[in-house]
C-alpha cells in the first residue's frame, strides 16, 4: 500500500536576487514499511527533500500527499500537529534533549506531544529501551553516553509514538563505520518490528546498500532508482542486526 | 503542566551561575522595596499617628467657612449648642465614630504679670480630648494633665520663654464675640511638648472655663475632634458622615464643614512624597525585573535555537513551546521574589533589633518600627511575578514561532 506519493515536486530557494531550485520537479512513490534510501553527493537536494516529505518546508510546486493527505495545504499548526501523530525524525546530530535522562528523551514526545498517560509512556518507553538496546543507559544524561548510544536513543524516539513514517538525514554521518552499520541494522529492525515506512538519506555507498529501494538524486533530480532485494542486505548489516 | 515546569527547572540548573546571577539580582531588588516599603510605610503611619493622635484627631467638623479662617480663629463661626447637639446625634449614632471631643478655639494674651503674649487656647472636656487624642498625655514633659477648672496647660516654647512653671499662676485674656475683653486667673497644671502642624503649639483650658472666659451666654464649639475605630476607613467615614450632614442642609446648604486630617495637616504632602518615592522604587523593581529576565531568556532562546527546532520537528505545538519558555521566565521570577521576601523580612528583623530613632519637631529619639504588610508583600509578590511573565513573552513567543527547518539549520 502507497503510504508517500510526490507528484512533480519542486523546491526553490532565492537568495538576493537569485533564485536557486533544489528540487527540479521529482515524482515518485514510496510503499507502506519500506526501508528507503535517497543517496546523493552533497547539494543534491537530499535535506530539502526530506523536509518536506517531513512536513518542516513546504515545496514551492506540486503535490506530496502521505496517507492521502496533501501536506503542502496544510497550515503551520496542522503541520505540527500531523509531525507529531505521523513522522518521527532522526537527526544527524542526534539532537538530544541535554537536560533530559535517556528515559525523559524517549519519553518527551508521548509526554508533550501526544499527551499519554504516565504508565503508557512508561511501558511504550522501556519496549523502546529494549528493542534498542539501552535499558541500562536509561538514567544517563546525553552527555554521559557515546554518539552510537545517543542515534539509538534518537531511534527509540523517534519511533515512541508509533509513527507511519521515520525519516533520517544522513543519521550515520557523525559515527564511525562499525557503528552506523550498527544504527542502520537497529532501524531495520525497529522497522520489522513495528512496521514503520523508514526513510533516511546517505552519501555512504556502504550504507545505502542495507536499503530495500535506493533513490539517487543528482541536482534536484530522481537519476537512478533501484530495488535492492531483502536478501542482498550485506552480511555486516545482517550481522548487527542479529547482534542487536 | 507538569513535565513543562520540571523542563523549565532543569534548564535553569544547565545554566547555574546565570540563574543564580539573575535571580539574585531580582531578590535585591525586592529585598530593597521590601525594606524601603515597610521603613517608609511605617514612617508615615508613625507620623500621621503623631499627628492624629497628638492635636487633629481623625476628622474634624466645623461650621461652613470657620477652616478658610482658621488663622484668626473667628468666633463668629462657631456652632451653637443646638447645632452641636445635632452634630453630636448623629456622631453617636455613627458606628465607625470611636469618640469625639468639641472644642472652643480662641486666640489670647497669655500673660505671667511682668510679661504678656499671644497664644491660641483650646478649651476641651478633658475626659472626651483625651479619648479623641490619646497622645496628648505623652507630650506632657513637667505636671498632670488632669485639666480641671481653673487649670491650664501650656505649650513648651511659650512656657520657657515667658519663665513659667507647674503651679505658677498666669491670666488668660481674651476678646468675644461682641470686643468685649475679659480676663480669667489659671494655675498652670502642665507643660506640653509642641508637636509640628496646626494646633502643635496651642495651650489647652477645662471647656467650662474658655465658656466663662469668652463670656458665652450658651456654649458654642469651634470644632469637634473625631477620632474613628478603623483609621484605613477613614476615607468611607468622611464620604458616609459628609451625606449625613448634606441630608441636614438647610435650604439646600450644609451648614457643616467635614475635614480629614489631610485637609488639615501639612503634613500630607511629605506623606504623598513618600508614595510617590514608592511607586518610583517600585518602578525601579519592574525595569530590574524585566530587563534582567528579558535579556536572560532571549540568551536562552537564541543559544537554544537547534533544540526549539528539534521539539518543534518533533510536533510539540507552538503554544507548548511558548509554555515552556514562558515557565522559566516566571520560575526565575518566583525564585527571586521569594528569595527577596525572605531576606527581606530578616533585614526588617535586624533593623528592629538594632532600632531606628528620629527626631519629629520637638519630639526627640521616636523609635521607628518597621513593619511589612501582608498586603503589601503580596502586591509586591505578584508584581515581580506578573513583570517575569511579561519578561519572559517575547523571548517565548519569538521561540514558538521559529521556524523548525530554519532552527534545526542553525549552527
Amino acid at each position: 500500500m502507497e503510504i508517500i506519493h510526490a507528484e512533480d515536486l519542486k523546491k526553490n530557494y532565492t537568495v538576493g536576487e537569485i533564485t536557486v531550485s533544489a528540487l527540479k520537479g521529482l515524482s515518485f512513490s514510496i510503499k507502506t514499511s519500506s526501508f528507503i534510501s535517497f543517496v546523493g553527493p552533497s547539494g543534491s537536494g537530499k535535506t530539502t527533500l526530506l523536509n518536506i516529505l517531513g512536513c518542516l518546508d513546504i515545496p514551492t510546486g506540486g503535490r506530496v500527499t502521505i496517507e492521502g493527505t496533501d501536506i503542502s495545504k496544510l497550515n503551520r499548526r496542522e503541520r505540527a500537529a500531523f509531525r507529531g501523530e505521523r513522522i518521527g525524525f532522526i537527526f544527524q546530530d542526534f539532537n538530544l534533549m541535554p537536560v533530559l535522562t535517556v528515559f525523559e528523551n524517549i519519553e518527551y514526545p508521548l509526554m508533550m506531544v501526544q499527551n499519554i498517560p504516565p504508565a503508557r509512556r512508561k511501558e511504550q518507553v522501556q519496549r523502546l529501551l529494549a528493542g534498542v538496546g539501552m535499558e541500562d543507559q536509561k538514567e544517563k544524561y546525553p552527555d554521559q553516553i557515546s554518539g552510537g548510544q545517543k542515534q539509538r536513543v534518537a531511534i527509540a524516539r523517534a519511533l515512541a509514538t508509533d509513527p507511519k513514517i521515520v525519516l533520517a538525514d544522513e543519521p550515520t554521518a557523525n559515527l564511525d563505520h562499525e557503528t552506523a552499520y550498527r544504527i542502520i541494522a537497529i532501524m531495520r529492525k525497529m522497522k520489522d518490528e513495528f512496521g514503520t515506512t523508514f526513510i533516511f538519506s546517505t552519501h555512504d555507498p556502504k550504507i545505502m546498500g542495507e536499503a530495500e529501494i535506493i533513490f539517487s538524486l543528482e541536482d534536484g533530480l530522481i537519476t537512478k532508482r533501484k530495488a535492492v532485494k531483502k536478501r542482498t542486505a550485506t552480511k555486516k548489516g545482517k550481522a548487527h542486526a542479529k547482534h542487536n | 503542566m507538569r513535565n513543562i515546569i520540571k523542563i523549565a527547572v532543569r534548564n535553569l540548573i544547565r545554566y547555574k551561575r546565570r540563574t543564580l546571577l539573575t535571580s539574585s539580582l531580582i531578590s535585591l531588588g525586592v529585598v530593597f522595596v521590601v525594606v524601603y516599603v515597610a521603613i517608609a510605610g511605617s514612617f508615615k503611619s508613625l507620623i500621621v499617628g503623631q499627628i492624629t493622635d497628638s492635636m487633629l484627631g481623625h476628622a474634624q467638623i466645623h461650621r461652613k467657612g470657620f477652616v478658610e479662617s482658621i488663622e484668626n480663629l473667628p468666633l463668629n463661626l462657631t456652632l451653637s449648642e443646638e447645632q452641636f447637639k445635632q452634630i453630636e446625634t448623629v456622631l453617636r449614632e455613627n458606628g465607625a465614630v470611636e469618640s469625639y471631643s468639641p472644642r472652643i478655639k480662641f486666640a489670647g494674651m497669655f500673660s505671667n504679670f511682668m510679661e504678656t503674649t499671644n497664644i491660641r487656647m483650646n478649651g476641651v472636656y478633658p475626659g472626651k480630648e483625651h479619648k479623641t487624642i490619646p497622645l496628648l498625655s505623652k507630650r506632657l514633659t513637667a505636671g498632670s494633665d488632669s485639666l480641671k477648672r481653673g487649670e491650664i496647660l501650656v505649650p513648651e516654647l511659650l512656657a520657657q520663654g515667658m519663665n513659667v512653671k507647674t503651679g505658677d499662676g498666669v491670666v488668660i485674656i481674651a476678646t468675644n464675640r461682641d470686643g468685649s475683653v475679659n480676663g480669667m486667673q489659671f494655675t498652670v497644671s502642665g507643660i506640653l511638648n509642641s508637636v509640628v502642624g496646626p494646633g502643635g503649639r496651642d495651650g489647652y483650658i477645662n471647656f467650662d472655663d474658655a465658656v466663662e472666659l469668652l463670656r458665652m451666654e450658651r456654649a458654642e464649639v469651634s470644632e469637634v475632634a473625631i477620632r474613628v475605630k478603623n483609621f484605613d476607613r477613614l476615607g468611607a467615614f468622611e464620604k458616609n458622615i459628609k451625606q449625613e450632614f448634606a441630608d441636614l442642609s438647610i435650604g439646600g446648604k450644609s451648614i457643616y464643614e467635614v475635614h480629614t486630617w489631610e485637609k488639615l495637616s501639612p503634613f500630607v504632602n511629605i506623606a504623598k512624597m513618600i508614595d510617590i518615592m514608592t511607586q518610583f522604587i517600585r518602578i525601579m523593581l519592574v525595569a530590574i525585573v524585566l530587563i534582567s529576565i528579558m535579556n536572560v531568556m532571549m540568551m536562552a532562546v537564541y543559544e537554544r535555537i537547534r533544540e526549539i527546532g528539534t521539539v518543534a520537528a518533533i510536533g510539540t505545538l507552538p503554544e507548548k513551546i511558548l509554555y515552556m519558555y514562558l515557565t522559566e521566565g516566571f520560575l526565575l521570577g518566583v525564585a527571586g521574589s521569594l528569595a527577596g521576601v525572605i531576606i527581606g523580612i530578616i533585614v526588617i528583623i535586624a533593623i528592629n533589633a538594632v532600632g531606628i530613632t528620629f527626631n519629629f519637631g520637638r519630639q526627640q529619639g521616636i523609635v521607628l518600627r518597621a513593619a511589612l504588610s501582608v498586603p503589601e508583600t503580596v502586591a509586591i509578590t505578584i508584581t515581580v511575578l506578573a513583570v517575569s511573565l511579561a519578561a519572559g513573552f517575547y523571548p517565548a513567543y519569538k521561540a514558538s514561532r521559529m521556524e523548525p527547518v530554519e532552527a534545526l539549520r542553525h549552527i
